[in-house]
C-alpha cells in the first residue's frame, strides 16, 4: 500500500503529520512520534511578542526596587553571567538543531510575529538552525474598527512576499477561518510565495466564568466534528489555488485523515487527538487507514487526493450554500419538532 | 532623515518665546508644611524636621532621653505617593469588609454608626445603610485615605461585587488622585471623628465584624501592596489596644519602627501596642522577657490586691482576681474594676499601695507578640524560637513568612522553597524549605496553625483569634507575598491562593486544647494539591529566571518539588489520622469507664 504523498516538495512516507504542540518541546516525545509512524512533525510556535515581552519583564523584575532602599541594594541576585538567561529564540533554535539530529523527518518550524523585521530576522535563524520549512502562523485578532479588511489582507500578502524574499526553505501559512473572501485571499498568498496552506488555525476562545464573572481561558481539546470546516475549504479550494494544503483541525480517525486526502490536502495534521492518546495514536490511524484501503481497494493516497474536491464531485453545489437548506429540513426529519424560526424565513 | 531634523530645529525655533519674569512673587501658591500645623509639637518640630531631611538641625536636646518614641505618627506624614486611589461605590458594596482586610497600609476604614452622627458631614462624604444583623437602623462608610494609599490595588483585586451591567466595575474602583484628593482628604477627616464601634457589642468572627475595628498599625512604610502587613495591622485590630509587641530584626522592624514616624498607633483613650525591636538572633527571648515581666507583675499585683481585701470589698477583690476576660466584653469589665481600685488606692498611703498602683494595668489580661520573618524564625533566630515554645509560657509568635531575607535583599533561609532563585541559593534552592510548624507540633503543646489570607480570609482570622485565646504558646506562620519573589504586586493574593491549591502551602490549626474536648487537634484547612506546582511557581521570576538561565536544574528541581509536596500532604494525612485514632480511644475508654463506674467506686 501506497501511503506516501508530498507537502511543501518535501517527500513525506504518509500523510500524518504532527501539528505545533507542546509535544516537540521534548526531543524523546518526537523520536517517539517518528518511530510511530508520524511523517513530519510541525514544532510549537515562535512568539516574537512573547520573546519581547519575557525580556522586557524579566529586566523588570530583575531590577525592580534596586538601589531604592539603603539596607538592600537588589532583591534577587546578579547569577555570574548575566548573558545566562536565555530568553531570545536560542531555547526554539536549539530545539530545532536537536531534533534534526534526533529524528530524520522533517522539521517544520512555526513563527508568529509581530514586525516585519522579527519575521524576517526569526525565519532565517530557523532556516540557519536546519528547518526543512516554516509555517507562517498568522494568529491575529483584528479588533480594531479603523482596520479594513483590505488593508490587514495586503499586510499578510506583504509578509509573505518579504518572508518568502529572505528565505529558500519552503514556506506554508497557517490561517483563520475568519477571511471573507477566503479563496481570492488564498490566490494572493500563493502568488506572494506560499507554497502551503494549513486550515485552520484553531483560537482557544476564551469562556465566561458565571460565578466570579470573570473571562477565563478555556482549553478544549478538538473532535472529529471539527473537521468539517477544513474539509470543506480544501474541496473548494483544491485545484483553485495553486498550493498544497494541510488539513489541521478535528483529525482524529483514520476516516479524517482519509477524508482530508480525498477533499484535497496533501496532509492531515493532528494536535487534539495526540495530546489525548499520545503518541501512539499514530500507528493505529496509519493501520486503520491501511485497513480501510485494503477493504475499498485502494492502491495509494495519490490516487484519492482530491477526489472529493468539488471540481470533481458529482453534484458541486453539495459543497455550497444549499447544502444548509437540506441539513435544516434533515433535522426537522429527525426531531419531529418545530424547526428555529429562522428556517421559516429561509424558505 | 537630515531634512526632518531641520524642520524639528526650525519649528522649535518657531514655537519659542519669551517669558517675562515678574519683579516680584504674585503668586498665592506656598508649599504644604512638611506635617500639619495641628500636629503635636514634637512631631511638628522634631520629627517634621526629619521628615523634610533636616535631621542634622534637630538639637541632641530635643531627642527623648530613653530612646522612647511617641506612637501613632505615621497620620502626620502624609506622604501622597499613588496617582490613583480607590474609590467605594456604596449602591455595589456588600459590606463585606475583604477591601479593608487585605488592605497593607490601613487606608480603607469601615465604621459603622447611628444616622444622626452624620450631621454635619461634608458634601461629598459617602455614607449607606449597614448591613449587620448586630446593627439594625445604623448607617455604614468605608472611607478611603486619600494621601496615604499607596496605590497598591489589592482592595480592588479582592473585591467580590461587581456590577451587573458592567462587571469591570466592582464596588472599589481605582480613579485619579489628584481631583478628589482634598474632598477625599476633608471626608477622611470628618469619618475618623465619627465614633468607633462598641468592642463590646461586637464579636470578631467574620471579616466584616473584625473590619469595623479601628487599626492600632497604619500607614506604615512597607512596601505598596506589601503581604506581610495586612497580618500585622490585624493583630492590632483584635489585640491592639492590650498588647506588648517583640519585634525582630527585618521588613516589620523597619517598616514598624523607623525614624522618623512610629505606624504602631492608639485609640481615643489612647491605648495602643507598646512595642520594641531587638536582635535578629534572641527576639523570641526578648519577647518571653516580656511575658515573665508580665506574670511576675500580674503576680504581685494579685498578692497586693488580696493584702487591701479589707478597704476594696470582697466583691471588688473578687471580681479582679476572677475575671473572665476571654472576650472584650470581659476585658472592659476588668478595666472598669482597676478604674475602681485606683480610686480605692488614691487615698492610701503607704508602699503597698503605691506598688499596687503602679501594677494595677497588669491585672488586665495583656496580649504578648513576637514577631518577625523567617529569617529571623527559621534561621537566625531559630534557637530562641523553640526555647521560647519549648517553656509552654502564654506567648503568640507570628512569623511573617516571605520565604526569603526581604529586608537585606533576598537572601535564601530555610523557608526558601526548592527550586526557587534566592541569593546564596542562585542555581535554585536544591533542598526542601523546613517545616517549621510540624517542628513546633511535635511538642503537642504548641498552637500551630498555617495561614494564607488570600486563598482562606476567615482560616486567617480564626487562627490568630485561637492563638490569642491559647493559654499558652502559639506559632502562627503566615504566607507573605513579597517583591523578593519578583512578582506583580497586585496579584499576590492571586499567588496565595495558587501556593495553597498547589499544596505547597498547605492551611492547617492544631489546637492542643481541643484534644482534651475529645475533638481532633489537628484540621486541615485546604485541599489536598489540585494543580501542578509550575502553574503557581512559574508566574514568579525567582522560579522562572532558572527555566531562563538553566532549564534542565529547573525540570529537575520542579519535579523534585512537586514530589515534595506530594510526601508533605500525604505526612499531614496521617497525623491527622493517628490523632483521630487517639481521639477514638479516648472516647471509647471514657465509654467503657463510665459503663463499668470508676475505679475508686470499684474498689
Amino acid at each position: 500500500m501506497d501511503l506516501s504523498t508530498t507537502y511543501l516538495g518535501l517527500s513525506l512516507k504518509n500523510p500524518i503529520v504532527a501539528s505545533a504542540s507542546p509535544i516537540s518541546e521534548r526531543v524523546e516525545r518526537v523520536k517517539r512520534l517518528e518511530e510511530c509512524g508520524a511523517a513530519a512533525v510541525v514544532m510549537y510556535s515562535l512568539f516574537e511578542e512573547q520573546i519581547v515581552h519575557e525580556s522586557l519583564e524579566l529586566d523588570y523584575y530583575l531590577n525592580r526596587g534596586t538601589e531604592s532602599f539603603p539596607e538592600a541594594l537588589s532583591y534577587i541576585p546578579d547569577l555570574p553571567d548575566m548573558g545566562r538567561y536565555s530568553v531570545g529564540p536560542e531555547v526554539y533554535l536549539e530545539q530545532i538543531r536537536l531534533l534534526k539530529e534526533a529524528v530524520s523527518i522533517p522539521v517544520i518550524a512555526s513563527l508568529n510575529g509581530v514586525s516585519t523585521g522579527g519575521w524576517i530576522k526569526y525565519a532565517q535563524k530557523m532556516e540557519q538552525a536546519g528547518a526543512d520549512a516554516i509555517e507562517l502562523n498568522i494568529y491575529y485578532l483584528p479588533v480594531d474598527p479603523e482596520l479594513t479588511s483590505s488593508e490587514l489582507e495586503a499586510a499578510y500578502v506583504q509578509l509573505v512576499r518579504d518572508v518568502r524574499a529572505s528565505v529558500s526553505i519552503p514556506l506554508a501559512v497557517k490561517l483563520s477561518p475568519f477571511f471573507t473572501a477566503l479563496p481570492h485571499f488564498a490566490r494572493s498568498l500563493a502568488e506572494a510565495g506560499a507554497d502551503g496552506l494549513v486550515l485552520f488555525n484553531r483560537f482557544y476562545q476564551p469562556d465566561f466564568d458565571l460565578d466570579t464573572l470573570d473571562v477565563v481561558p478555556n482549553l478544549r481539546l478538538s473532535t472529529s466534528d471539527e473537521l468539517r470546516l477544513p474539509l470543506r475549504w480544501i474541496s473548494l479550494l483544491y485545484g483553485r489555488v495553486n498550493v498544497d494544503f494541510a488539513l489541521t483541525t478535528g483529525v482524529h480517525t483514520a476516516q479524517d485523515v482519509l477524508k482530508a486526502m480525498m477533499a484535497g490536502a496533501n496532509v492531515a495534521m493532528m494536535t487534539s487527538a495526540l495530546l489525548r492518546h499520545s503518541e501512539g495514536h499514530v500507528q493505529q490511524v496509519l493501520s486503520d487507514m491501511t485497513g480501510w484501503m485494503e477493504s475499498y481497494e485502494y492502491e495509494s493516497i495519490r490516487q484519492m487526493q482530491g477526489s472529493m474536491s468539488q471540481r470533481a464531485i458529482e453534484n458541486p453545489a453539495a459543497l455550497e450554500r444549499t447544502n444548509y437548506i437540506k441539513v435544516l429540513n434533515s433535522f426537522q426529519e429527525v426531531s419531529g419538532g418545530p424547526l428555529p424560526t429562522m428556517n421559516f424565513s429561509l424558505r | 532623515m537630515v531634512q526632518r531634523n531641520f524642520e524639528a530645529v526650525d519649528q522649535t525655533l518657531a514655537k519659542l518665546y519669551e517669558v517675562t519674569v515678574p519683579a516680584a512673587v504674585s503668586s498665592n501658591l506656598t508649599r504644604r508644611p512638611t506635617v500639619p500645623t495641628e500636629a503635636p509639637a514634637f512631631v511638628r518640630d522634631v520629627l517634621g524636621a526629619m521628615i523634610a531631611g533636616d535631621g542634622d538641625s534637630i538639637p541632641v536636646s530635643a531627642l527623648p532621653i530613653d530612646g522612647t518614641f511617641p506612637s501613632a505618627t505615621t497620620q502626620w506624614e502624609k506622604r501622597n505617593i499613588s496617582l490613583e486611589i480607590p474609590v467605594w461605590e456604596p449602591d455595589l458594596c456588600i459590606q463585606c469588609g475583604k477591601c479593608a482586610y487585605v488592605c497593607p497600609h490601613a487606608v480603607i476604614r469601615t465604621k459603622v454608626y447611628a444616622p444622626e452622627a452624620l450631621e454635619g458631614a461634608p458634601e461629598a462624604f459617602k455614607s449607606t445603610d449597614a448591613r449587620f444583623k448586630e446593627f439594625p437602623g445604623m448607617a455604614y462608610t468605608l472611607q478611603i485615605a486619600p494621601e496615604d494609599c499607596t496605590g497598591c490595588t489589592l482592595c480592588v483585586e479582592v473585591c467580590p461585587a461587581k456590577d451587573k451591567s458592567q462587571v469591570g466595575r466592582k464596588a472599589i474602583n481605582m480613579a485619579a488622585q489628584p481631583p478628589i484628593r482634598e474632598q477625599e482628604a476633608c471626608n477622611w477627616n470628618f469619618f475618623l471623628n465619627l465614633p468607633e464601634i462598641d468592642r463590646t457589642a461586637l464579636v470578631p468572627n467574620s471579616i466584616k465584624n473584625s473590619q469595623l475595628l479601628q487599626p492600632l498599625f497604619e500607614f506604615s512604610g512597607a512596601c505598596a501592596g506589601c503581604g506581610e502587613t495586612p497580618y500585622v495591622k490585624l493583630v492590632s485590630q483584635l489585640f491592639g489596644d492590650r498588647s506588648i509587641i517583640a519585634n525582630a530584626t527585618g521588613c516589620s522592624s523597619i517598616y514598624g519602627g523607623n525614624l522618623p514616624t512610629t505606624p504602631w498607633a492608639t485609640n481615643r483613650d489612647g491605648r495602643g501596642p507598646a512595642w520594641s525591636n531587638s536582635l535578629f538572633e534572641d527576639n523570641a527571648e526578648f519577647g518571653l522577657g516580656m511575658r515573665l515581666t508580665l506574670d511576675k507583675q500580674n503576680e504581685y499585683a494579685r498578692e497586693l490586691v488580696q493584702q487591701f481585701g479589707a478597704e476594696l470589698g470582697s466583691d471588688l477583690v473578687n471580681g479582679l482576681l476572677h475575671a473572665d476576660q476571654s472576650d472584650d466584653g470581659g476585658i472592659a469589665a476588668q478595666r472598669a474594676r482597676v478604674t475602681t481600685l485606683k480610686e480605692c488606692l488614691h487615698n492610701v498611703d503607704s508602699p503597698q499601695a503605691r506598688d499596687l498602683l503602679s501594677l494595677a494595668d497588669t491585672l488586665v489580661k495583656k496580649s504578648v507578640w513576637i514577631i518577625g520573618g523567617d529569617g529571623w524564625a527559621y534561621d537566625i533566630g531559630y534557637g530562641g524560637v523553640d526555647h521560647v515554645i519549648a517553656s509552654g509560657r502564654n506567648v503568640n509568635i507570628l512569623v511573617l513568612d516571605t520565604e526569603v531575607y526581604s529586608n537585606t535583599g533576598g537572601q535564601a533561609s530555610k523557608a526558601t522553597p526548592r527550586a526557587a532563585v534566592a541569593k546564596f541559593a542562585a542555581d535554585g534552592k536544591a533542598t526542601p524549605r523546613k517545616d517549621l510548624g510540624l517542628i513546633a507540633m511535635a511538642y503537642g503543646t504548641v498552637y500551630v496553625a498555617r495561614v494564607a489570607m488570600g486563598y482562606s480570609d476567615v482560616q486567617t482570622l480564626n487562627a490568630i483569634r485561637e492563638a490569642e485565646a491559647y493559654n499558652g504558646p502559639s506559632l502562627v506562620i503566615a504566607y507573605s507575598h513579597c517583591i523578593a519573589h519578583g512578582i506583580n504586586m497586585r496579584k499576590g493574593l492571586d499567588q496565595q491562593k495558587l501556593a495553597v491549591q498547589a499544596g505547597l502551602w498547605p492551611l492547617y490549626r492544631f489546637n492542643p486544647d481541643r484534644l482534651s474536648e475529645g475533638k481532633n487537634p489537628l484540621q486541615l484547612d485546604s485541599k489536598a494539591p489540585s494543580i501542578p506546582i509550575a502553574q503557581y511557581a512559574y508566574n514568579e521570576t525567582r522560579y522562572k529566571m532558572l527555566v531562563q538561565s538553566d532549564e534542565q536544574r529547573a525540570a529537575h528541581l520542579l519535579a523534585l518539588a512537586q514530589q515534595d509536596v506530594q510526601r508533605q500532604w500525604q505526612h499531614y494525612h496521617q497525623l491527622v489520622d493517628l490523632y483521630e485514632a487517639e481521639v477514638q480511644a479516648q472516647v471509647t475508654a471514657a465509654a467503657a469507664a463510665s459503663s463499668n463506674g470508676s475505679p475508686k467506686e470499684q474498689a
